[in-house]
């Protein structure tokens, strides 16, 4: 896994609460594989069903090209568990994502991919949302060492995020070869449990 | 202070396998079920070297791509569909997990069969790739849904990484009125709390209408909580908990038997647990439900009416109701009981088992379909007792079409999907845009709902229907 620090770039404001990982991503886009499934993104928000950009979309707003954080509302990627959602984000340029709320399984495939949930309380976000919507294009900093957000008009805000994923996400470490290091305790617990629950 | 535990409280206990000082805990998964979309959980796996660590642990059958009026793969005609189908086989072949492959009469959806197997028991942790495993919970696990790295880290080392979520308790007091069913249930819960009331909470259903449904109905109730946010959804086990799992395949016997039994008794909330939140509502108070937008919180009484969104209290929120009320081609106020359906969809891991077919069919019987309708149970099982029943028969006379088991219209993953502009009544659990294919207008409602719907072409108070 890519290790993440720190990044500085264009942000996109989506102000649409409750948007699932089925606007992020098509399932009909879900039995390809990952490389053609680039397209899929927000693929049915951004175009018609000709393929045609529709109006009015702020993610079709070319001052976006080149964007790598998207600040949502609340319950951003709810609804299904398709790590799809992340990767296609990931492999259109996003690494960093800023909502009051996630979605919970996204949130945790997140930390799978090397990108970065922040949670800022709903009025931050907001007004997040708000300044980038008057200067769209304006750029937004993601510092995770120091777990702060820097806004386009030079406000910050810290965000709290849990050290065990923080960590390996400065690291780029991955979970399984963690895991992995606890074989032992694995192993006591299969074999306690064993007993206990001796019909599994 | 006291120590009495929640039910979760207890099965976590009981599942760590190490605690962190950062407030991690690697806990112990006991079962992991998988379908076609795990192949990318297995192909991390592989990537990596890897063997599974428990086979005897992985439950396995299609069901996404699955087509629902052929039994055969080669007939899938998408070459990556049919590819992760065949996937399935292959991986299962190669690493010892229990298959339920197409052909078999266990295949079906995963969250209908792992139930219906035996596999789901009290007490247990569940994980698979689909965020519908919450339902799983009906019968006192604790189970959730994770991505496909998470599948190949389960593959791996049978735990998981967790931060512990916290306990809210959901109690529905009271009597359900006829015609009431736990599809009413929760879409009256998601519409009160929200599609992110209960984020990063694991909800304990209870109360004297919960304890009330059968195994079926708390399918239905737990099959839901990911739709208002929650990391999974639970009711207590009981002696209805405990029959319905007596006998079945992958169920403990004989002494084993015993000894389980005893431990299940263990698992119920103690009295006086504290929750870290409490939400009540009324049972007697619930009536049909249904789905007027694009998200499950937009849940309404069936004597309701389209909302206005000019009537919304900020401008956010006016704006997403809008926008739901256009995608959707509703006209605000107007009775829901006014609005036409084109089709129907009776199925889904939400309502799909014996009990939703049999609902289902006492108001299809007798009366013929006006629009397009189909019923896709949820497993060859499922199927074939309601064959074994005559259900089949009367679905057909009414003019439904019985397909074969699978996620179906669901999620259309398979191709079935309806048309831009249609309107379906569909007993499944998401009514994102687009989720039955593009442009598609879905309102979730109950089967029985569903078949009011599909005899009348327009949402219909089931209960005028009710003899
Ligand atoms: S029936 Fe629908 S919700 Fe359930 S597992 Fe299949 S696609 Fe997912």
């Amino acid at each position: 896994m890519e290790p993440f620090t720190k990044i500085t770039a264009v942000a996109v404001p989506i102000d649409q609460p409750n948007v699932d990982t089925d606007q992020i991503i098509p399932a009909r886009f879900l039995g390809s594989p990952r490389p053609d499934q680039v397209k899929g993104f927000f693929r049915d928000v951004r175009l018609d069903p000709n393929g045609q950009p529709k109006e009015g979309v702020t993610l079709n707003n070319p001052v976006y090209a080149g964007a790598k954080i998207i600040v949502a509302n609340n319950n951003f990627a709810c609804g299904s568990s398709r790590e799809s959602a992340v990767t296609v984000m990931y492999d259109n340029g996003y690494r960093a994502f800023i909502a009051p709320s996630f979605g919970d399984i996204f949130f945790n495939n997140c930390f799978q991919n090397g990108v970065v949930p922040v949670r800022l309380p709903a009025e931050r976000a907001a007004r997040l949302r708000a300044l980038l919507h008057a200067s769209p294009g304006a750029q937004v900093s993601v510092d995770l060492a120091a777990q702060t957000v820097t806004s386009p008009d030079g406000e910050i805000d810290r965000f709290e995020i849990d050290s065990f994923r923080k960590d390996c996400l400065l690291k780029g470490l991955d979970e399984v070869s963690l895991t992995l290091g606890y074989e032992a305790d694995i192993a006591r617990f299969e074999q306690r449990q064993k007993g206990e629950l001796s019909w599994l | 202070m006291t120590d009495a535990k929640t039910m979760f409280e207890k099965i976590w206990r009981r599942h760590v396998v190490v605690d962190r000082d950062d407030g991690y805990t690697l806990l112990y998964v006991d079962r992991h079920l998988m379908h076609d979309g795990s192949a990318t959980g297995f192909a991390l796996l592989r990537s990596r070297g890897l063997k599974l660590r428990r086979p005897d642990r992985g439950f396995a059958t299609p069901d996404h791509f699955v087509l629902s009026d052929s039994r055969s793969v080669a007939d899938i005609p998408d070459p990556n569909h049919r590819s992760l189908v065949e996937q399935i086989r292959t991986n299962a072949a190669a690493t010892g997990v229990t298959l339920f492959d197409l052909g078999d009469e266990r295949q079906g959806i995963a969250h209908v069969v792992g139930p219906e197997q035996g596999v789901t028991q009290p007490g247990l942790t569940m994980v698979c790739g689909d965020s519908h495993t919450s339902t799983h919970g009906a019968l006192g696990a604790l189970a959730f849904g994770i991505g496909s790295s998470e599948v190949a880290h389960v593959m791996a080392t049978q735990c998981l990484w967790q931060r512990k979520p916290k306990a809210m308790r959901i109690n529905v007091e009271g009597t359900l009125q006829a015609g009431v069913t736990a599809k009413d249930v929760i879409l009256a819960i998601i519409a009160r709390i929200g599609t992110a009331g209960a984020v990063g909470h694991v909800i304990e259903y209870a109360g004297s209408a919960i304890r009330g449904l059968s195994i079926e109905g708390r399918l239905t109730l737990c099959n839901m909580s990911i739709e208002a946010g929650a990391k999974a959804g639970m009711v207590a086990p009981d002696d209805t908990t405990i029959a319905y799992v007596k006998g079945r395949p992958f169920a403990p016997k004989d002494a084993e038997w015993d000894k389980a039994v005893a431990f299940w008794r263990t698992v119920p909330s103690d009295a006086g647990a504290v929750f870290d939140r409490e939400v009540t509502l009324d049972g007697n108070a619930i009536v049909p439900m249904l789905t007027w937008g694009t998200s499950p919180e937009d849940a309404l009484p069936i004597t309701g009416r389209v909302p206005e969104p000019s009537a919304a209290a900020d401008d956010v929120r006016k704006a997403s109701l809008k926008r739901s009320v256009d995608y959707m081609g509703l006209v605000p106020g107007m009775p829901l009981e006014e609005v036409a359906v084109d089709r129907v969809f009776i199925g889904s891991c939400t309502n799909s088992r014996i009990e939703d077919l049999r609902a289902a069919a006492k108001v299809a019987a007798g009366r013929k379909v006006v629009i397009p309708a189909w019923v896709v149970a949820g497993s060859g099982l499922v199927k074939r007792q309601a064959e074994a029943e005559g259900l089949d028969k009367v679905f057909r006379e009414a003019g439904f079409e019985w397909r074969e088991p699978g996620c179906s219209m669901c999620v259309g993953m398979n191709g079935d999907t309806g048309k831009p502009g249609q309107r379906i009544a569909s007993t499944s659990n998401r009514n994102f845009i687009g989720r039955q294919g593009p442009g598609v207008r879905t309102h979730l409602v109950s089967p029985a709902m569903a078949v009011a719907a599909a005899v009348t072409g327009h949402f219909t108070d089931v209960r005028k229907l009710m003899g």
